[in-house]
């Protein structure tokens, strides 16, 4: 009786040990690896593994393993049943990553239900925050760059008829939405709002395009996602001449995507954005990031606002870890201790708001500009610490 | 009035230039299809194959564009006499399931390759400054580009028609489509022949896969996939085997589209359905088929 209790205290503080050396933390990593976005999925993976490889150390000893799941399509089934995978068979404390909106409102539901903290690094429609309490998102939401976008279209570019097309999906719906808020809140009138197919395969935009182009108004709104899409619509935009017709085209920055910026080609300068990010700005945090970015994976790698959804969303997951202090993370241990997180990204101070638990960052207006054959954004304004307006205003489903 | 018949030139203008892209890449299918009664679904990876030859003649190695087109159509026409050799010709006489699984089969390896020699990223290329801009047509302001696919397309057509129409290769391929085996007692080397035409279409979707490129939204190795439905379709409306019956497939699907687009952005792509849809309840042979 005697010693088959020390053989017992002596294992288990053995294995106490053991779990105070290392441990092994798995972090499920969802994202498009094949098919039109495998690019996109690449580029969240590629800023994730950079912030897991500069940060390590700072886990004392214990490791992350990061396991990735392709979401094929922007479409729910597949992504669902790879988080299902991950959480059942994998056992991940953590889910992560996610490109598309689809992908993530049909993951939210599972992090309900198994109590998985669920770190959203891309996907910006605002109401996926809504859909389960276990979901805090470090990315951007559509409202904050598309409202932004409106005001400053009326303001300060002098339109006043307006057009927006959409790539016709949750996303772009929402952006479309924010847009005309922000526009017409401003004395603004959005005379036709054009849907242009399915975010699965960028499809010829001409026809939707020429329509455009023949109802002639100030200026021009669209969302499509980066990517193929992006580089389409800015090239039909140059291909139709619409820019000498006087139409002034602007979106949120998904539209002259950094990754997409150079195919399009020069015609593309004079086109205004609103985004939480760019390749080309000023803080120090971004110099670091893009010398770091570029060392790792090549000087021709583009440190795009996706790859730094990626890197901040590792972060947030540090976050959660060194707060568990080598304790069981559980979803409430995890949101528990993202609300109120600020951190210094490369796109400047972010944080997550404590009741909507998603991001509240900087939103910058940007000029394309033509810097010597390069295309660059330049920053024309900044607008500091932006909350989702979707859920100030409590519009629609940001309202539950 | 003025606006009306602008949007009317706008329409025609640009629907027609895509329209020649359905008729240059499908024409092929139609007469593979309608020569051979073989099923080749793997006619869009030979467009795909085209564009990815154009794409990387003129991007990294700096030939000129339409250059670029013509080697892509000599190299993939080759490649279609190598598969109808090596490949093909095993499937031909067999069931229509076993034609449609090994062709949808190549197309799924097609896409695999491509995918992995050159990525899964969108291709593009820089046109030559001469079919960029506008050309102003008196009335009206079209791009340079839509104007040489309109002019493409129409030389590519009226060779088709005169080869078929006025030579003897033609004749012998008219008659292989009317009755093989009366061509084949009268001494018609059909196999030959479908080689010939085979390698011809594999070309012409070679030329379509490369003049697509900058219509298309970028060349991506779904591509094969992507379009295949609707060359598909553009065979059927017009009849298997039937040129002319092709040509004004291509037309009416390929403005149909573009006005559907145009005027009702909500549920403009499902037009071409509906006509589709239409035409094979009216005639289930196509427009120009035979029963």
């Amino acid at each position: 009786m005697f010693r088959f209790t020390t053989g017992t205290i002596l294992a288990g503080s053995l294995a106490l040990a053991a779990a105070a050396e290392a441990r092994e933390i798995k972090v499920g990593f969802i994202a498009p690896k094949s098919g039109g976005a495998a690019q996109l999925g690449d580029q969240l993976e590629k800023g994730a593994r950079l912030y897991i490889k500069l940060h390590a150390k700072e886990l004392g000893g214990d490791t992350i393993k990061l396991i990735v799941r392709d979401s094929k399509r922007p479409g729910g089934p597949i992504a669902k049943a790879a988080a299902q995978e991950l959480i059942a068979r994998e056992k991940v404390e953590i889910l992560g990553g996610v490109i598309f909106s689809p992908n993530a409102m049909s993951i939210a539901p599972l992090a309900t239900a198994a109590k998985v903290p669920f770190v959203v690094m891309n996907a910006g429609t605002s109401w996926i925050t809504t859909l389960s309490p276990n979901i805090a998102r470090v990315s951007f939401t559509m409202w904050q760059a598309g409202f932004i976008m409106g005001e400053h279209a009326a303001n300060a570019l002098g339109c006043k008829t307006a057009i927006s097309g959409y790539t016709n999906y949750p996303p772009g719906k929402d952006s479309v939405a924010a847009f005309k808020r922000g526009f017409e809140g401003a004395g603004g009138k959005v005379i036709d709002s054009i849907p242009m197919g399915g975010p699965r395969e960028a499809p010829d935009f001409t026809p939707f395009f020429q329509r455009v182009k023949d109802k002639n108004p100030n200026c021009f709104y669209v969302f499509v996602p980066g990517g193929n899409h992006a580089a389409g619509a800015s090239k039909t935009f140059v291909a139709l001449g619409m820019k000498q017709a006087g139409i002034k085209f602007i979106g949120p920055g998904d539209l002259t995507h950094d990754l997409q910026l150079q195919s399009i080609g020069p015609a593309i300068a004079g086109t205004t954005i609103a985004i939480h990010y760019h390749a080309d700005l000023e803080n120090p945090v971004n110099a670091a990031y893009r010398k770091a970015f570029k060392a790792e994976y090549g000087k021709d790698a583009v440190n795009d606002f996706v790859s730094v959804g990626g890197y901040d969303g590792m972060a947030a997951v540090f976050h959660i870890i060194k707060s568990a202090k080598g304790g069981k993370i559980t979803a409430d241990s995890a949101i528990k201790a993202l609300r109120g997180w600020t951190h210094d990204s490369p796109r400047g101070k972010i944080s997550i708001d404590p009741v909507t638990r998603d991001i509240v960052q900087n939103i910058y207006v940007a000029e394309v500009v033509d810097d010597n054959g390069t295309l660059r954004h330049k920053t024309l304004k900044t607008i500091e610490a932006v909350k989702d307006k979707c859920k100030e205003l409590k519009i629609g489903r940001c309202g539950k | 009035m003025a606006a009306a018949f602008d949007i009317a030139t706008t329409i025609l203008v640009f629907g027609l230039a895509y329209a020649m892209l359905l008729f240059i890449i499908s024409v092929g299918l139609s007469i593979t299809m309608g020569l051979m009664g073989f099923v080749n679904l793997a006619h869009g990876a030979f467009a795909m194959v085209g564009g990815y030859i154009t794409v990387k003649l003129v991007a990294p190695m700096g030939v000129p564009y339409l250059l670029a087109l013509v080697i892509a159509f000599f190299l993939v026409a080759a490649l279609g006499v190598v598969m109808d050799r090596l490949l093909y010709r095993h499937v031909y006489g067999r069931p229509e399931l076993d034609q449609v699984l090994f062709t949808i089969g190549i197309v799924f390896a097609s896409v695999a390759g491509v995918s992995f020699v050159w990525g899964p990223d969108p291709q593009n290329i820089l046109l030559p400054e001469i079919l960029l801009g506008d050309i102003d047509l008196g009335f009206k302001n079209i791009p340079i580009y839509r104007a040489f696919m309109i002019v493409a397309g129409g030389v590519i057509v009226a060779a088709l028609f005169f080869g078929l129409e006025r030579t003897k290769i033609g004749a012998q391929v008219r008659a292989a489509v009317d009755n093989r085996r009366m061509a084949e007692s009268c001494g018609i080397p059909t196999g030959r022949l479908f080689t010939i035409i085979f390698a011809l279409g594999s070309g012409m979707a070679a030329l379509g896969g490369g003049l697509g490129i900058q219509i298309l939204g970028g060349l991506k190795p779904v591509f094969a996939f992507e379009y295949l439905v609707i060359f598909l379709i553009v065979v059927a409306v017009g009849g298997l085997g039937n040129i002319r019956g092709t040509f004004v497939a291509a037309l009416l699907l390929g403005i149909i589209d573009f006005a559907g687009k145009y005027f009702l952005p909500e549920g403009g792509g499902f037009f071409i359905y509906g006509v589709t849809f239409i035409v094979l309840l009216w005639r289930p042979h196509g427009l120009f088929g035979k029963a």
